[in-house]
């Protein structure tokens, strides 16, 4: 039910619509509730509906904070 | 695929599992439950406690909306479908969930009665338009994740003037259910001990934000880092607890921020706020009864409200004697430890709501975590 995945916004369609791929799948969702996506970002689809639009810097931001682990001197807090 | 396989780096998570266990620190156990049933799934598909010292317990939460919604809620619809000349649609997984009798959805449908699976409330909206002498009716279950789309479908309905479709709505809140699990420490939990840390929602956050969380974590002086659903958020997200845990802090921090903000998906919340208003109780499988825990139609969308309209009325029903859903719900007891998991009740033939959804904590552990057991108890003998 709450199993959502990212996917790719191709075109948008009519009535606030719009045509996604998810992982090759392609699907017509409705952008009723993210009505700012465009083609070309990402949103989290549920259920036939984009819940929420992906922040490409944010997810950049995320990235980096995993790859400095690898660098960082340990350092636990406590 | 794009923001997937970039968080699934297995030398990045061996990184973060080092990090991890020097955060850890023995004798002292921290239990984690994971609210959502997403997380569960994911949970148990990576073999993400594999990576995680023996201290570090993750416990199942009732983050699985065919799991907390009560047997009575299945027999109202049942009854509405088999009673009336209508059709009923819902999502897929409701459709196995057993209800009284030894009976489903799925049972009635063999039986005769309209029942028709839908990937989308727009589904339901588009055979309500086709066939305009029949009554549609949705039976809406789920968190603030699918609710929205409810609201609007109500909506859209108003503005279609469409006359024959109307929603049993059953969509339950995180927070509220979230606090009563925080607010009962000796019934939740493996050994009654509570839980220490909250891996938060991804997906209901991004309608919700991380904003309503912060009154719980402060009330109950518990930690909540909402996390997304690949390896490395997960293992980042448990470090982030240890490290509030192990600093005495409870606050509500956010490792998905890539999809969820603090003020949540404005749009979506209006719209609930307008077609919905809370009840003043919802009994949850598992949890009992909670006040404010769910929607019903506000009476300004009467007409679009299959209760009103079929004159529903709630009778509570017993789960199967032998199922121990309730207590898996509150993470008192893990699914190896009910007597039918994987004998009398598995995912084909499922005798509680934990074994339908890929999410319920039964299923997860059926499809992915009793084979890791198995190897584990050749091993000890």
């Amino acid at each position: 039910m709450c199993l959502a995945i990212p996917a790719l916004v191709l075109r948008r369609l009519e009535a606030e619509e719009a045509l996604i791929d998810a992982g090759g799948v392609q699907l017509r969702v409705s952008l009723a509730l993210v009505p700012e996506a465009a083609a070309g970002d990402y949103v989290i689809v549920h259920a036939g509906f984009a819940l929420s639009r992906l922040d490409a810097e944010e997810a950049l931001r995320t990235l980096a904070l995993f790859a400095e682990l690898q660098r960082e001197p340990v350092a636990v807090s406590r | 695929m794009k923001y997937m396989d970039e968080y699934r780096n297995a030398t990045l998570a061996r990184a973060l599992a080092r990090r991890i266990a020097q955060e850890a620190q023995a004798p002292r156990r921290y239990r984690l439950m994971e609210f959502c049933g997403g997380h569960t799934h994911a949970i148990s598909r990576n073999g993400i406690t594999e990576l995680l010292p023996d201290n570090v317990d993750m416990i199942h939460g009732p983050g699985c909306p065919v799991c907390v919604l009560p047997v009575g809620r299945i027999d109202n619809a049942i009854e509405l479908a088999t009673r009336q000349p209508l059709t009923l649609c819902t999502y897929a997984d409701t459709l196995r969930v057993p209800a009284s009798r030894r009976t489903s959805l799925m049972q009635a449908k063999a039986r005769g009665a309209d029942i028709r699976m839908v990937y989308s409330v727009t589904d339901a909206l588009r055979l309500a338009q086709e066939n305009p002498a029949r009554e549609t009716v949705f039976f809406a279950i789920g968190f603030e994740t699918t609710a929205p789309s409810t609201a609007l479908a109500i909506r859209t309905a108003e503005r279609l003037r469409l006359a024959n479709f109307s929603v049993f709505c059953n969509h339950v809140l995180t927070p509220a259910a979230m606090a009563e699990i925080l607010g009962a420490p000796q019934s939740c939990g493996a050994d009654g001990g509570g839980i220490d840390g909250v891996v938060g929602p991804g997906h209901v956050s991004c309608i919700i934000g991380s904003k309503p969380y912060e009154a719980v974590a402060e009330q109950y002086r518990r930690p909540l880092v909402i996390a997304g659903f690949e390896p490395l958020d997960l293992m980042q997200t448990v470090l982030m607890l240890l490290r509030q845990i192990n600093q005495n802090r409870h606050q509500v921090e956010n490792e998905y921020t890539r999809a969820v903000t603090r003020e949540g998906n404005a749009r979506a919340q209006s719209l609930m706020a307008e077609v919905f208003e809370l009840r003043d109780f919802f009994e949850w499988r598992g949890l009992g009864e909670i006040a404010h825990s769910a929607y019903r139609v506000r009476p300004r969308y009467g007409r679009f409200d299959a209760e009103r309209r079929f004159g529903i009325a709630y009778r509570p029903a017993p789960d199967n004697k032998a199922c121990k859903c309730g207590a898996i719900l509150r993470g008192a007891k893990q699914p190896r430890e009910c007597k039918v998991f994987g004998t009398a009740c598995t995912p084909e033939s499922p005798l509680g709501a934990c074994m339908v959804s890929s999410e319920g904590a039964c299923a997860a552990h059926y499809s992915y975590g009793r084979f890791r057991q198995m190897k584990m108890d050749r091993l000890s003998a």
